[in-house]
């Protein structure tokens, strides 16, 4: 028998991956195009990198992007740090059910759902819309999945390191600190990143809570397209994907470490 | 202290001949477990357990895993609270106390070290917590590495050691804040034969030399018989029987007891005499003298241990306490060998021999016919 994967095997995995890749490849290659027109080749350029650091509109959004990426996934990775300790700690406490459903819920929820409701709930509340709302909203949506993360680290953690340090010493808190903590650190970091790049990601939640002055990048990206493509969206696109692949890799690595450190 | 190696070892058989505080109706006991119980859900993990353990003793908790051992010792940790009784630590009910305030720690079975730190600062982990100055903090990290052993490698992590050096480093973390007693759980069912037995040689002299409480936890009748000063036998959340090694394999309180540590042979029957202190008993097997009392006319068991039965191969002179049989089976031991002997259909009894010279043609084989005997002081009257 031949060993190695068929000419059938090759053949369908590069369907697949062309199927897969191939809009995202003709989009960075275009990002590099010296021509305005988005479908005509006319030359490898940088001038639409160069043209997107002189928009101010772009950068602006660029930037509120980033700062609701990062303040979601702290604000989503804390609470996900408590939810996780509640579920795997706490033993059957009554609710421990309804606690998990609920946190678990919001990932099967459908998108415009969870942005509908958030809307109502800060008109009803008669909280402004802006930068906050899109932050808290964004957290909402990367609380379970950054729990989910948190979660399974912190089931497979050795219970009894936690108890030798209280053994030796340290109340509750500061064994966790001392001890738990620095052995989930990575699956809390992969936590916060894994929710940064949904953050980075999500189009239908922030159109929902967002308000004026606190347009994200996808916010900025939809409502140029349908005015037409500029070159320009290839390139902030282009960065996105860097950005969110950087995200998802190092995520992956940091995972990959614990788990090796574990094994040995 | 300069390294152990120049102190003597200490005579530690010597020194347990002697120590015996549990017999002084004035000593104080360093723990007490007064009328403790303990249920997990519908199970009774620790049922109505009272016992002492003295300063300076090596006490052992033996008996089959699920027994309670381990959870009697977590609650003397604080990691579990009684649902009745109370413990006493120096005459003081700690009840209240959560472990990080009590004066006791634990050697946990898989070592449970921290593996983002280094083997200096895993032992220094409890000094620190007890707010030592950091100038007194790293002498004792470095005598606690003299003491176990491993000195030189307090920068190692603790992915780069053996299973035998994270158990000395395990050790030397719980020992370092000299703790009021040391329990240890399971503490070499990680190793292998040879190491076990040699940790715990190691570990007696450590208690010696430390002048140190250790309560150990184990399912290992041989360790328990070789490294405590007195063992406690539970069985189903209750302590069966506490007494010296040799008191509890000489003379055990029950069956249970009896079958629990080594093997042995019992007859089944009833007592038709008891005076002097020796019983006769009236079995299927035979009548059989052994030393002890017992109600008479009452069902009661001959108890004797397979290395106090003389195998032989002419019949002996007349005298109590005589089987005839065949040898069924044999198992070479090197330093023994156990006879599987057959004194009637379907019931067979243990003998064991030690194997005193280098005799390599073997005087008895399968199916030879062979005379048991034992003496009316080596076996024991169980009522139980």
């Amino acid at each position: 028998m031949r060993k190695g994967p068929s000419a059938f095997n090759i053949a369908s995995v590069v369907v697949g991956l062309a199927f897969l890749y191939a809009p995202i490849v003709i989009l960075v290659v275009y990002s590099f195009n010296a021509s305005r027109l988005v479908t005509v080749w006319g030359g490898f350029s940088t001038r639409w990198y160069v043209a997107l650091f002189q928009d101010a509109q772009m950068l602006d959004a660029i930037w509120v992007t980033l700062r609701v990426g990062a303040l979601s996934a702290t604000l989503a990775t804390v609470v996900a740090a408590f939810a996780a300790v509640a579920l795997v700690r706490a033993g059957r406490f009554r609710g421990r059910t309804v606690l998990a459903g609920g946190i678990y819920a919001t990932l099967v929820m459908p998108e415009v759902i969870l942005g509908l409701s958030l809307l109502l709930l800060f008109v009803s509340v008669g909280l402004p819309r802006g930068f906050w709302t899109v932050t808290l909203s964004h957290a909402t949506l990367t609380l379970a999945y950054a729990t989910v993360v948190i979660q399974a680290r912190l089931a497979s953690f050795d219970r009894s390191l936690e108890e030798a340090a209280q053994d030796l010493g340290c109340p509750p808190w500061k064994a966790f600190a001392l001890v738990t903590l620095p052995g989930i650190a990575p699956a809390v970091a992969a936590a916060w990143m894994l929710a940064f790049t949904l953050s980075l990601d999500d189009l239908v939640i922030a159109s929902f809570a967002s308000g004026p002055g606190a347009t994200t990048l996808p916010m900025r990206l939809y409502s140029q397209v349908r005015l037409g493509v500029d070159p320009k969206i290839n390139a902030v696109s282009t960065l996105l994907i860097g950005l969110v692949a950087t995200g998802v890799i190092a995520a992956y690595l940091a995972q990959q470490h614990q788990r090796r450190r574990g094994a040995r | 202290m300069s390294g152990r190696p120049q102190s003597p070892r200490p005579q530690i058989g010597g020194i347990r001949e002697t120590f015996a505080p549990w017999a002084d109706p004035q000593a104080r006991p360093l723990v007490r477990f007064d009328g403790v119980s303990k249920t997990f859900g519908d199970t009774t993990a620790v049922d109505d357990v009272s016992v002492s353990i003295y300063e300076r003793e090596f006490f052992a908790l033996l008996g089959p895993s699920g027994c309670g051992k381990t959870t009697l010792m977590r609650m003397l940790a604080g990691f579990e609270q009684p649902d009745a009784g109370r413990i006493l630590l120096a005459d003081r009910d700690i009840q209240a106390d959560p472990p990080h305030r009590r004066p006791v720690h634990m050697m946990f079975q898989a070592y449970a070290l921290f593996p983002h730190l280094s083997v200096a600062q895993n032992i220094a982990f409890g000094l620190k917590q007890q707010k030592m100055a950091r100038d007194e903090i790293a002498p004792r990290v470095e005598e606690m590495l003299s003491l176990v052993r491993l000195d030189g490698m307090g920068k190692r992590r603790i992915d780069q050691l053996s299973g035998g050096q994270r158990q000395r480093v395990a050790l030397a973390r719980a020992l370092a804040p000299r703790p009021r007693i040391l329990l240890l759980d399971e503490p070499m069912a990680a190793l292998d034969k040879k190491l076990r037995e040699e940790t715990q040689f190691e570990l007696m002299a450590l208690q010696q030399t430390l002048g140190m409480t250790f309560m150990i936890v184990t399912h290992d009748q041989d360790e328990a018989m070789v490294v405590a000063d007195r063992i406690a036998v539970m069985r189903e959340g209750r302590i069966v029987q506490v007494g010296r090694p040799a008191e509890v394999y000489e003379a055990p309180a029950d069956r249970y007891v009896a079958g629990f540590i080594g093997d042995i042979n019992l007859f089944e029957g009833r007592v038709a005499a008891s005076e002097n202190g020796v019983v006769r008993l009236v079995s299927g097997d035979g009548t059989f003298e052994a030393e002890g009392t017992g109600p008479v006319g009452e069902t009661a068991w001959v108890a004797v241990r397979p290395e106090k039965i003389a195998v032989h191969a002419e019949p002996p002179q007349q005298g109590v306490n005589t089987l005839a049989g065949r040898i069924l089976d044999y198992g070479y031991l090197g330093d023994w060998t156990t006879y599987l002997v057959e004194i009637a259909p379907g019931r067979t009894l243990r003998a064991a021999r030690a194997n005193a010279t280098r005799a390599t043609d073997r005087p008895l084989g399968c199916d030879d016919p062979v005379w048991l005997t034992f003496a009316t002081s080596s076996a024991v009257v169980l009522t139980r």
